[in-house]
């Protein structure tokens, strides 16, 4: 009898946890399957190559998507060195004392913090103070502070993965701590890294506000790293507030959610040949 | 009777406040090999790591005493550790090659210590796998990932990259504990015809394998060297009660 009651429990628990899952998955489809529905009738492939016309009410977002790819890539590009060294002065060089613990709770704290302030940090430091206008560069370095925690942090959680007994193989052999950080350490910790690096990709491809405050929402091809430039996120955000060309508005959310989907699939296919070739 | 390699006098090291190595003295002879025996927990990995400062990486770690290699305390402030973990190599526990390819472990060692061009690698590579009974096995698969050997052929591996440094010690911490027994015969095959060119300290809990290889033994007891001498002597006529009930199998 009292077995038959734990059956019954872990029967009804199981199935819990179950009902759970399945919610979670069936919003997210029956939002990705909303935004496909909507977004389809609007991307051909001249939404994806010409200009905008009438403010993007007609036309493409050839631009946009310009500007995000710009984005994304100079801000990854500016945050992952300062990352990576961040986290190995936290990891190797430092003991664990009022001060790392400072630092790490400022970088948790900066994770958390709201985009809009990134934005409006960005604005006054980039854009107005520094004098870089509303450009590509001020954008991207406003979108790199804002990747940076979750850089470091996935960095460091993979170089401390990387087992002690590659330090200690490696020590023992007469290498330095900065050779073996070099050369076994860093190595080992690169998938991590390469995770990290994508997830701050998909944050600055997702990102709107702060983006928009410092990047601008002209709509055009930038051709140097201080032009004013729209992107996609920036773009979707305008038409859907303006509310006059929801269509174009679904086509644009649907290219986002297709790029940012592919940038996941790209790093999933990248880390697994890595996997294949260490072991 | 050969030279006196290694010397050490009046040994302690603490943990914190826990004190793991008790007064210890040895003489350990050049070219020779001395095995370390005793139950789990007395010291001996700890002793051995004291000889190529591995313990350095532990903060709690506090050390007096001396330890003399060649006529110079290892322990002194001008001593380059880098140059002395060079010449006093450590073969660990579990077999550790890095993920990188067979060639790429082997020539780790002398990379970082300056030898760049290819001719010599490859010829330094050949020399340490042959030297470490592994380069019929390994020839044809170089630049395959060291992870994909066994984990005898790890282990010896881990000797080979060893020996491409041109070490003058070798020091192993119960190097085929985590092995089978043939792989643990080849071994210790391996471990025999290297005493010509190296002093070797091994670390071990199977007698046997101490009776087998070694011409000197040590037997710790929490962190006391209660014996050392020509291994025939320890495994037949002990001085001391507590080596012979060790050795009889009455304890440990
Ligand atoms: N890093 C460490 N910190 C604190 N105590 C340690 C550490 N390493 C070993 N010890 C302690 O030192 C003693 C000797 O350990 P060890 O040298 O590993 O023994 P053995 O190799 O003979 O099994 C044990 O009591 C162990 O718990
Ligand atoms: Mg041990």
């Amino acid at each position: 009898m009292m077995a038959n009651t734990k059956l019954v429990q872990e029967k009804l628990g199981k199935g819990l946890l179950w009902v759970c899952a399945g919610i979670t998955l069936a919003i997210l489809f029956i939002i990705l399957a909303y935004v496909v529905k909507q977004g389809l009738a609007a991307v051909n492939w001249d939404f994806l190559t010409e200009m905008p016309k009438r403010r993007g009410r007609l036309g493409g977002i050839y631009p946009t998507i310009i500007s995000t790819v710009y984005l994304m890539l100079l801000s990854v590009a500016i945050a992952t060195p300062v990352a990576v060294g961040a986290a190995i002065y936290l990891t190797e060089y430092t003991k664990d004392n009022w001060l790392t613990r400072l630092i790490r709770f400022g970088t948790e704290s900066l994770a958390g913090i709201p985009s809009i302030i990134f934005g409006l940090f960005g604005y006054i430091f980039f854009v107005l103070y520094l004098d870089m206008g509303w450009s590509i560069i001020s954008g991207a370095l406003t979108l790199a502070i804002m990747i940076l925690p979750i850089l470091i942090r996935t960095t460091e959680e993979s170089i401390k993965t990387v087992p002690i007994s590659y330090r200690e193989g490696s020590l023992a052999l007469g290498a330095t701590k900065w050779q073996t950080i070099q050369k076994v350490i860093l190595p080992s910790a690169v998938p991590g890294i390469i995770t990290g690096v994508i997830l701050g990709m998909g944050r600055a491809v997702g990102e709107t506000a702060a983006v928009m405050l410092t990047a601008g929402s002209a709509l055009r091809i930038p051709e140097t790293l201080f032009d004013n430039s729209r992107a996609m996120s920036v773009h979707l955000y305008l038409l859907s507030m303006e509310g006059v060309a929801i269509e174009k508005a679904y086509g644009t959310a649907l290219v986002l959610i297709v790029f940012i989907l592919f940038i996941n699939l790209a790093t999933y296919v990248l880390l697994s040949r890595f996997a294949k070739k260490v072991s | 009777m050969g030279d006196v390699k290694i010397s050490v006098k009046d040994l302690n090291l603490y943990y914190g406040d826990v004190q793991a190595l008790k007064n210890n003295n040895i003489e350990i002879k050049d070219k020779r090999i001395t095995a370390l025996i005793g139950p789990s927990g007395c010291g001996k990995s700890t002793f051995l790591r004291t000889l190529n400062r591995m313990n350095d990486l532990i903060d709690s770690v506090k050390i007096n005493g001396t330890v003399i290699i060649d006529g110079k305390d290892i322990y002194d402030s001008q001593v380059d550790v880098v140059q002395l973990r060079k010449r006093v190599g450590m073969v660990f526990q579990r077999p550790n090659p890095f993920p990188m390819s067979i060639y790429d472990n082997i020539a780790y060692g002398p990379r970082i210590h300056g030898t760049k061009k290819k001719s010599n690698l490859d010829e330094i590579v050949e020399k340490s796998l042959k030297a470490a009974a592994l380069w019929d096995e390994a020839k044809n698969r170089l630049h395959k990932p060291a992870l994909g050997l066994s984990g005898g052929q790890q282990q010896r591996l881990c000797i080979a990259r060893l020996l491409a440094v041109e070490p003058e010690v070798l020091l192993m911490d119960e190097p085929t504990s985590a092995l089978d027994p043939i792989s643990t015969l080849k071994i210790e095959e391996l471990i025999s015809e290297l005493k010509s060119m190296y002093t070797i300290i091994i670390v071990t809990h199977n007698m046997q394998q101490a009776a087998r290889v070694s011409d000197y033994t040590a037997y710790f007891l929490n962190g006391d060297m209660i014996e050392f001498d020509e291994t025939e002597i320890i495994f037949t006529k002990p001085l001391d009660q507590r080596t012979e009930d060790y050795i009889t199998g009455r304890f440990g």
